[in-house]
């Protein structure tokens, strides 16, 4: 057993043991979970994936004489105008409906590249705010606060997705060709974030993470959290289930690690690179991280014909480039990057290795028991 | 041998029968993979040329003797490497496997021999980064 204090004297002495989710599953081939719990103070976990519940909140400052904006442009895209005088949330799917192909991701990637945005803004005036329009050029360092804020990020599992009709899809899973001859997949699988500590005893409100190249905060329990997903013998939801709501200073953060992307005839989404430390305290956690790709099972889903259920695989044979559904051999291909998520998990170990970054307990565990809730329309 | 190339035709050579003289007279088997070719106007031709190599060169020399450019495709299919994610988007469209991602590496791979310019990768990479200059019509 350890604690967070010791492991962070540790960390803080430069003799904290840093290894990455990768590295620990091989080691687990030879080390049992006691003698890794022993060895290993700290496992570092991460992921590079296309997360359209994401966004930035924005405060411009005070033009003289100043405006109460209510109407709200940013290089042509509308962004919200419900916040106050001078602040905004950009929502990374928001476009312009003309030229769908820039928009909210885009706009917060152009920030962090330090790009110049055209600003324009419209109220009604009123006494206090007597200007009715305003248009400025703003960039990062003219403007107040930048804060990404995402809402729901870091999906533990998702399904794959193949389409079994005879037409082209095209869909937020990219590119379904025809007749399943692809399926797609988006998680590092053992190298996932809440993959590894699956029911998130470490995870929790305060966790402190790698957040698109600085770092950054678990802020709450991300949207559609969901904790009662059936479960399989490693203890791994087989199927989207938590998630993770983040926060960081977008002004520190970097587009090698964040990316606006536009998915064909789908829409806006940015790419969001997380790492997650995970703390080794006791056996159990050190069982968890040991998980391997084999063990972390999905689901198939048909995405061409009303997202039926196909059958299940695991990230063994998603990595391997094909999997087999009904006889039928699929090839297989990532849409979340591996090569970044490694990229990440080893800058977050370099980090912890440095002293340059300590891990915080969490101040409120997440939520337990929780299931989602769909919509009914007034004329269903 | 066989070769992969695209031939661009100018306006005033595509009424002309080229294509013919290949076979008849340098005895080049041509197996069209791509056409965008319009009488009146310049056009595109995506080829696999097959002979013997000095007939090959013999008759690529003729088609740009007669105003043709020729071009092999690797030129014309490209992405912008230095802004890739090796997300795999590409890869999981290009059914002719030029574009591949996997172990060790998890880094996209392009192979120009295996592309046939389909134009797939354009549409699927979120971030734009194919450029193909065969068919931009
Ligand atoms: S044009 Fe088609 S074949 Fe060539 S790389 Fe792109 S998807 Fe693959
Ligand atoms: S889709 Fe674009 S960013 Fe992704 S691997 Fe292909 S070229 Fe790179």
């Amino acid at each position: 057993m350890k604690t967070y204090a010791e492991i962070n004297e540790k960390i803080k002495n430069g003799k904290a043991v840093v290894l990455t989710a990768e590295e620990v599953s091989e080691l687990s081939k030879t080390l049992s979970p006691k003698e890794i719990a022993e060895k290993v103070d700290v496992v570092t976990t991460a992921t590079f994936g296309a997360m359209c519940s994401s966004g930035a909140f924005l405060n411009f400052g005070h033009a003289t004489p100043p405006i109460r904006m209510e109407k709200i442009e940013l290089n042509g895209v509308r962004v919200s105008g419900g916040l106050a005088a001078v602040d905004t949330y950009v929502g990374a799917t928001d476009c312009n409906p003309a030229s769908p192909a820039y928009g909210g991701a885009h706009i917060i990637e152009d920030l962090v590249n330090g790009k110049k945005i055209t600003l324009e803004a419209w109220g009604k005036g009123t006494d206090c705010y007597p200007r009715k329009h305003i248009k400025a050029v703003i960039g990062k360092d003219d403007i107040n606060e930048a804060i990404l804020y995402n809402p729901r990020n870091c999906y533990q599992n998702y399904n794959v997705a193949t389409n079994t009709t005879d037409q082209i899809k095209y869909t937020y899973m990219g590119t379904l060709l025809p007749k399943m001859r692809n399926a797609a997949y988006s998680s590092a699988g053992e190298l996932s974030p809440l993959l590894n500590d699956p029911e998130c005893r470490t995870i929790g409100l305060g966790t402190h993470i790698f957040l698109c190249g600085t770092d950054g905060y678990v802020s709450w329990n991300g949207t559609q959290f969901h904790t009662t997903k059936p479960v399989n013998e490693f203890g791994i939801p087989t199927s989207n289930a938590r998630t993770i709501a983040v926060i960081g200073d977008l002004k520190k953060m970097s587009s090698d690690f964040l990316r606006g992307a536009y998915i064909e005839k789908y829409g806006i989404t940015l790419y969001v690179g997380i790492g997650i430390p995970i703390p080794i305290l006791d056996e159990d956690l050190a069982r968890r991280v040991s998980i391997r790709n084999e063990q972390i099972e999905t689901t198939v889903i048909d995405y061409g014909n009303g997202n039926r259920v196909l059958g299940k695989t695991n990230y063994a044979a998603l990595q391997s480039g094909s999997i087999e559904i009904d006889g039928h051999k699929i090839r297989t291909a990532p849409l979340s990057s591996l090569a970044k998520a490694r990229e990440i998990a080893g800058i977050l170990k370099a980090w912890i290795e440095k002293g340059d970054f300590l891990l915080s307990e969490p101040v409120r565990p997440m939520p337990t028991g929780t299931s989602l809730k769909g919509l009914t329309a007034l004329d269903d | 041998m066989i070769q992969k190339v695209v031939l661009s035709f100018p306006v005033d050579a595509t009424d002309r029968s080229l294509t013919y003289d290949l076979v008849k007279q340098y005895d080049i088997r041509i197996n069209i993979l791509k056409a965008e070719i319009q009488a009146g106007k310049s056009g595109n031709l995506l080829v696999e040329l097959e002979a013997e190599p000095q007939k090959l060169d013999e008759g690529i020399a003729y088609l740009i003797a007669n105003g043709v450019t020729v071009s092999p495709v690797s030129s014309k299919v490209s992405y912008d490497e230095k802004w890739c994610i090796h997300c795999g988007n590409c890869v999981s469209a290009c059914f002719s496997h030029a574009l591949t991602i996997g172990a060790p590496d998890w880094k996209l791979h392009f192979n120009p021999d295996k592309c046939i310019a389909c134009k797939l990768c354009l549409k699927s990479c979120p971030l734009k980064l194919f450029r193909i200059e065969f068919a931009e019509s």
